[in-house]
């Protein structure tokens, strides 16, 4: 009876657990991004939405693909803005994502050396700041980094610097890697952490005893083996650092050209929703490659 | 041993780099002088100012709303997605169903904003607390879905399964044995959606409308124009109310793994 039972309950109940998120996704998350390469490959028109329909029905599928056009993206690749701000948001994600391990690489390393009684709390520490919020933490740089700010304020009073200098770095790209580099630290840190954590601490003594200098060791063994950590952390740090908006806007200079500024502007400045849905779709397609070599590795893990 | 040494000095930097500017700007909330770098003494004013500022307060109000919703929605929905992709080995469409789980995690927030609004823009509905809701429990499930997913992955399913063989329907031993054990997880996984909702900017700039603008809308449109301490003011009172979460609920899932082992380590006696 226990038998019949357990299988009437369980067939629509199961059946549930996967159907709810999935319809859920599919809707909210998988369909807005049909939609945006439909907007994108429209005209634009100064209505409401400011594009003229390209697809209203299936019934006008054929009409449909006539009206299609590449517009927009012949427009993106003539305009050099445009190209140079996908480049230079690259450039970015890039050195910010290896200023992040060169700084969050020791962090994680001092963690995982750390007295294991300490370690809950250290990883607690690292974890606070990524609760609060985003926008708060890079304004808080702003009241710092400003020319008349507390660092230049900082360098004066210890004599680093005159009464008449100022730190000419709010506004500039330095600011914006500061701010990227200290937002995204912990997401770079906690994988390294996790990686470097489980390391089998008798290699290393095996290594010394054999006569290998330490830093060799390093190289040799401590950092192939949290290979692991070193991709995972990189791609969770590139990915959205490529497509950031609010550091570049609130810490960055009008030269500072980030892919993520350049379609908010399109947007909520020109108004203009097919050619930042173009955007949009591009920046997507250049960040396929690592956002699938990131759901890979998340597969394997879980 | 020398290259595993335990370097404190590293340590020391880099939690002054992650907290010194926000212990600046909670201190600085509490100056007297309106210049930002003028200590002018210790004043409350700030925060009397943003009490009787309206507009920050309404948006406050939209927030917390939104994010009670939005992580109640999501941390459900992430929980049924974290138990569909450990406990069911297959079903159709599980590979995008994995990929869908882990690309909001990664993906910019000008796309998937973008791509929502032009999703609530077709079928036509009125942009407001509804659509900034939706918009958070789309993303926030994901983050859910990866918490309680580790937790699931170390679970030991012996008590399960003994419920199971004594008759117990599988929902109720859901209920009744499952989720009281991934609980605590499901917690940290609430409060993160909470606090990432409470924080978003960018997918609610997109997704919002006349009448349900966030307080990170509120902040961000005053940023734009300088700093002020009013906005540290109500910084710091988000930052207060998160460290004292996050510190509670550290404290309530140690005591309770503290109690699970107890409780474990009593009921293997028993058996024995």
């Amino acid at each position: 009876m226990a038998e019949i039972s357990t299988t009437s309950h369980s067939g629509p109940a199961r059946w549930l657990v996967v159907a709810v998120p999935y319809l859920w996704l599919l809707l909210f998350f998988a369909a807005p991004f049909l939609i945006i390469l439909k907007i994108s490959l429209s005209d634009t028109a100064i209505a409401m939405p400011p594009y003229t329909p390209v697809f209203d029905s299936f019934g006008t599928l054929g009409n449909f693909v006539s009206q299609l056009d590449l517009e927009n993206y012949f427009f993106l690749a003539e305009d050099a803005l445009y190209i140079q701000s996908y480049l230079s948001s690259l450039r970015m994600a890039f050195i910010s994502t290896f200023l992040l391990l060169v700084i969050g690489y020791p962090m994680a390393l001092a963690m995982a050396r750390a007295p294991s009684r300490w370690r809950p709390t250290l990883v607690m520490l690292v974890i606070l700041p990524f609760w609060t919020s985003f926008l708060i933490r890079v304004y808080a740089w702003i009241g710092i980094l400003k020319p008349e700010g507390l660092l230049t304020v900082f360098l004066q009073t210890i004599g680093l610097m005159g009464p008449d200098e100022q730190v000419q770095v709010y506004r500039t790209d330095i600011a914006v890697f500061i701010g990227i580099v200290y937002s995204y630290l912990p997401f770079m840190v906690l994988p390294l952490y996790s990686a470097l954590e489980k390391m089998d601490g008798t290699l290393l003594e095996a290594a010394n005893d054999l006569g290998c200098p330490p830093l060799k060791a390093f190289w040799k063994i401590t950092f192939p083996l949290s290979m692991p950590g070193v991709i995972a952390g990189s791609l969770i740090c590139f990915i959205p650092i490529a497509g950031e908006f609010v550091i570049p806007d609130l810490l960055g200079g009008p030269d500072t050209l980030m892919i993520g500024k350049t379609l908010w502007t399109e947007f909520f400045g020109n108004r203009d929703w097919p050619l930042a849905s173009a955007v949009a779709v591009l920046l997507l397609l250049v960040l396929v490659v690592p956002i699938m070599i990131f759901q890979k590795q998340q597969q394997k893990v879980g | 041993m020398k290259s595993a040494r335990f370097d404190p000095v590293v340590l020391t930097l880099g939690f002054a780099f992650l907290y010194i500017p926000i212990i600046i700007l909670v201190v600085y909330s509490f100056n007297a002088s309106r210049l930002v770098t003028v200590w002018g003494g210790f004043s409350l004013q700030w925060y009397a100012a943003m009490w009787s500022n309206q507009g920050l307060m309404d948006a406050a109000w939209v927030t917390a709303r939104v994010a009670v919703l939005s992580a109640t929605i999501g941390t459900v929905f992430g929980t049924m997605a974290a138990l569909a992709l450990v406990r069911y080995s297959r079903f159709p469409g599980k590979t995008l169903f994995s990929g869908m789980i882990y690309a909001p995690l990664v993906m910019p927030e000008v796309i998937t904003g973008l791509s929502l609004l032009l999703l609530f823009v077709a079928v036509n509905v009125d942009r407001g607390f509804w659509t900034v809701t939706i918009a958070h429990t789309t993303f926030t499930m994901c983050y859910v879905a990866i918490v309680v997913q580790s937790r699931l992955l170390t679970f030991d399913r012996s008590l399960e399964e003994a419920a199971l063989d004594l008759g117990c329907p599988p929902v109720k031993t859901f209920f009744k044995i499952t989720l009281p054990l991934i609980l605590p997880a499901v917690l940290a996984g609430w409060m993160l959606a909470f606090t990432l909702s409470l924080d978003d900017l960018v997918i609610a700039s997109f997704t919002t409308g006349p009448g349900a603008t966030t307080l990170p809308i509120k902040i961000y449109s005053q940023v734009r124009l300088g700093v002020t301490p009013e906005i540290n003011a109500i910084c710091t009172i988000l930052i207060a109310l998160v460290t004292i979460g996050v510190v509670f609920a550290s404290i309530a899932s140690k005591r309770s793994e503290l109690r699970r082992i107890r409780d474990e380590h009593v009921a293997l006696r028993g058996s024995l």
